[in-house]
């Protein structure tokens, strides 16, 4: 447990020193939803709507792309191999991934969810849930990454990792078109995909749900992450070849 | 004995690398790795630590085999390129190895100030390691080993483009260390270390050449330096590699240079005798 903090800590320190990173991550969603809302100024409806949906979708996209390159790199860099000479568990090693991470996007939901009520974003349900599942979703794509970086040799390859394994859960998540509406087989697709209990989540306490309307979905998002920290740390290998 | 190698075989890319290797490293020692690129140095390295995949035979490390959990905390290992996290700075960067090796957070400070000093980095605690030199960014490496206080060093190639008033301070360093009872396995291709050793371990082609001391390596070649004993080694090890009916000859003796080893090197995979010399550069780094 100790290295899990001791390698969340050192994570974090990283994270620190690059601050371009950091802004990015927390401004770039401010700007994507103010753009949201200058589009449908006359429209209220539309921010109280999509701005929860939004703020449940970010922490997915950005964590998984930072946590993918950031293993690469460090499988590049030679730091896992000498990592993997030294007492830390391979547990230790992607939950601290995953710990870092979850501080930043705490940060970014704080802020972008900050920004979107002072927008005139309007959350029927308890805010203080939106930020859970915010923070959860981050975790998820933080531990989703590090199963994808397992899966690319280069830069480039990481990078298509994204498209990839995040864009079909976007087109399915219920974002586009309800779920109910979808022919069968996609919303079959959409039942095993993780980033739609995310966006229903959101959607209900976008209309007015408390945590008994949202548990069930809290509870997939969970065991999505149990598997993906499972998958992350049987795709590290010790010995390399 | 702090390394206990015997039979060893390793297939990296289809290519089997090392081929029954016997080696022994002895307990609070200085033992030299020499050989051309490609003679499998590195990955004879990798195997004792634990991190080489497709490894048959047996590795035993401080009595245990190699790659025991159990010995993580006892063996240091640095790698060829220094691998350390270049955005953090040198202070940060040893605190995490420290923290890694289980050394408590009250001594870390002093550690890693023990460790810096050892490297000759004293002054440069909050540099980031991304701003320094080559030969900085591999003795910030080195630190890093050092600051877990291990029983055994496997250091590959550690001083690589460093400067030789401080290559002479980091040889002084190993010989302390081995002193006060560690063991290290160091490889290198600056022959003149070899004469800082206390064995030498000639390998080629994955192959022993020679298990030697640097006295005993000068006397039996009568070549004048290390760098021309190891030239003589090589290439009579060359020569008798190019002829196919070569017998293996996998011995354990500890003072003299081995026959030339052939290993598993069928008549098909001889080479002609006009190629021998370029044999040992032809293939790349096994890294």
């Amino acid at each position: 447990m100790n290295l899990t903090f001791a390698t969340a800590g050192r994570v974090l320190a990283q994270l620190r020193a690059d601050r371009r990173t950091i802004a990015l991550i927390v401004v770039l969603p401010c700007l994507l939803i103010g753009l949201i809302a200058w589009m449908f100024e006359d429209n209220e409806m539309v921010l109280d709507r999509f701005g929860p949906v939004l703020v449940g979708i970010f922490p997915l996209i950005v964590m998984f792309l930072v946590t993918s390159v950031a293993t690469l790199r460090e499988r590049q860099s030679g730091t896992l191999e000498r990592l993997m000479t030294t007492p830390i568990r391979k547990g230790d090693f992607v939950a601290g991934y995953a710990l870092a991470f979850a501080v930043l996007s705490l940060l970014q939901a704080v802020v972008v969810v900050g920004w979107s009520v002072w927008l005139g974003m309007d959350v029927e349900g308890p805010l203080w849930l939106v930020f859970v599942v915010a923070v959860l979703v981050a975790i998820l794509g933080c531990t989703l990454g590090l199963g994808a970086s397992a899966l690319a040799r280069t830069e480039f390859q990481a990078v298509q990792m994204m498209p990839a394994i995040v864009l079909p859960q976007l087109i399915t998540c219920g974002l586009l078109m309800p779920r109910d509406q979808m022919p069968e087989i996609l919303e079959w697709l959409s039942r095993v995909l993780p980033l739609t209990y995310a966006v229903d989540a959101m959607q209900n306490l976008a209309a007015g749900e408390e945590w008994e309307g949202i548990q069930g979905s809290v509870g997939v998002i969970g065991l999505f992450i149990v598997g993906a920290v499972v998958l992350g740390v049987l795709t590290l290998r010790r010995r390399t070849a | 004995m702090a390394i206990r190698v015997a039979g060893l075989r390793v297939v990296r890319g289809g290519r089997t690398i090392i081929s029954g290797l016997d080696v022994d490293v002895p307990a609070g020692s200085v033992v030299g790795l020499l050989g051309p690129s490609g003679s499998g140095k590195t990955t004879l390295m990798r195997a004792v630590v634990g991190v080489q995949d497709r490894v048959s035979g047996t590795v035993e490390v401080l009595g245990e085999p190699a790659g025991s959990p159990s010995l993580r905390r006892r063996v240091g290992y640095v790698t060829q390129d220094a691998s350390v996290y270049t955005d953090l700075t040198v202070a940060q960067n040893l605190d995490y190895f420290a923290a890694l090796a289980g050394v408590p957070s009250r001594g870390r400070k002093a550690a890693v100030a023990a460790a810096m000093s050892d490297v000759d980095l004293g002054g440069h605690e909050k540099q980031p390691v991304r701003t320094l030199s080559g030969g900085e960014r591999s003795r910030v490496s080195l630190a890093a080993a050092l600051v877990a206080d291990p029983e055994l060093l496997v250091l590959d190639e550690p001083t690589v483009g460093l400067d030789p008033v401080l290559r002479r301070d980091l040889w002084d360093t190993f010989r302390q260390l081995a002193a006060s009872g560690k063991s290290l396995l160091v490889s290198s291709h600056v022959m003149d270390e070899a004469t800082q050793c206390d064995r030498l371990l000639l390998l080629r082609e994955g192959g022993l050449v020679a298990d030697i001391t640097p006295g005993a390596l000068l006397e039996e070649t009568g070549a004048p330096d290390a760098e021309r004993a190891f030239l003589a080694l090589i290439d009579a090890a060359n020569a008798a590699g190019a002829e196919p009916p070569a017998r293996e000859v996998r011995g354990r003796s500890t003072g003299g240079v081995h026959e030339p080893v052939a290993a598993d090197r069928g008549p098909a995979g001889g080479v002609a005798p006009g190629t021998a010399a370029t044999d040992g550069t032809r293939e790349e780094d096994a890294r």
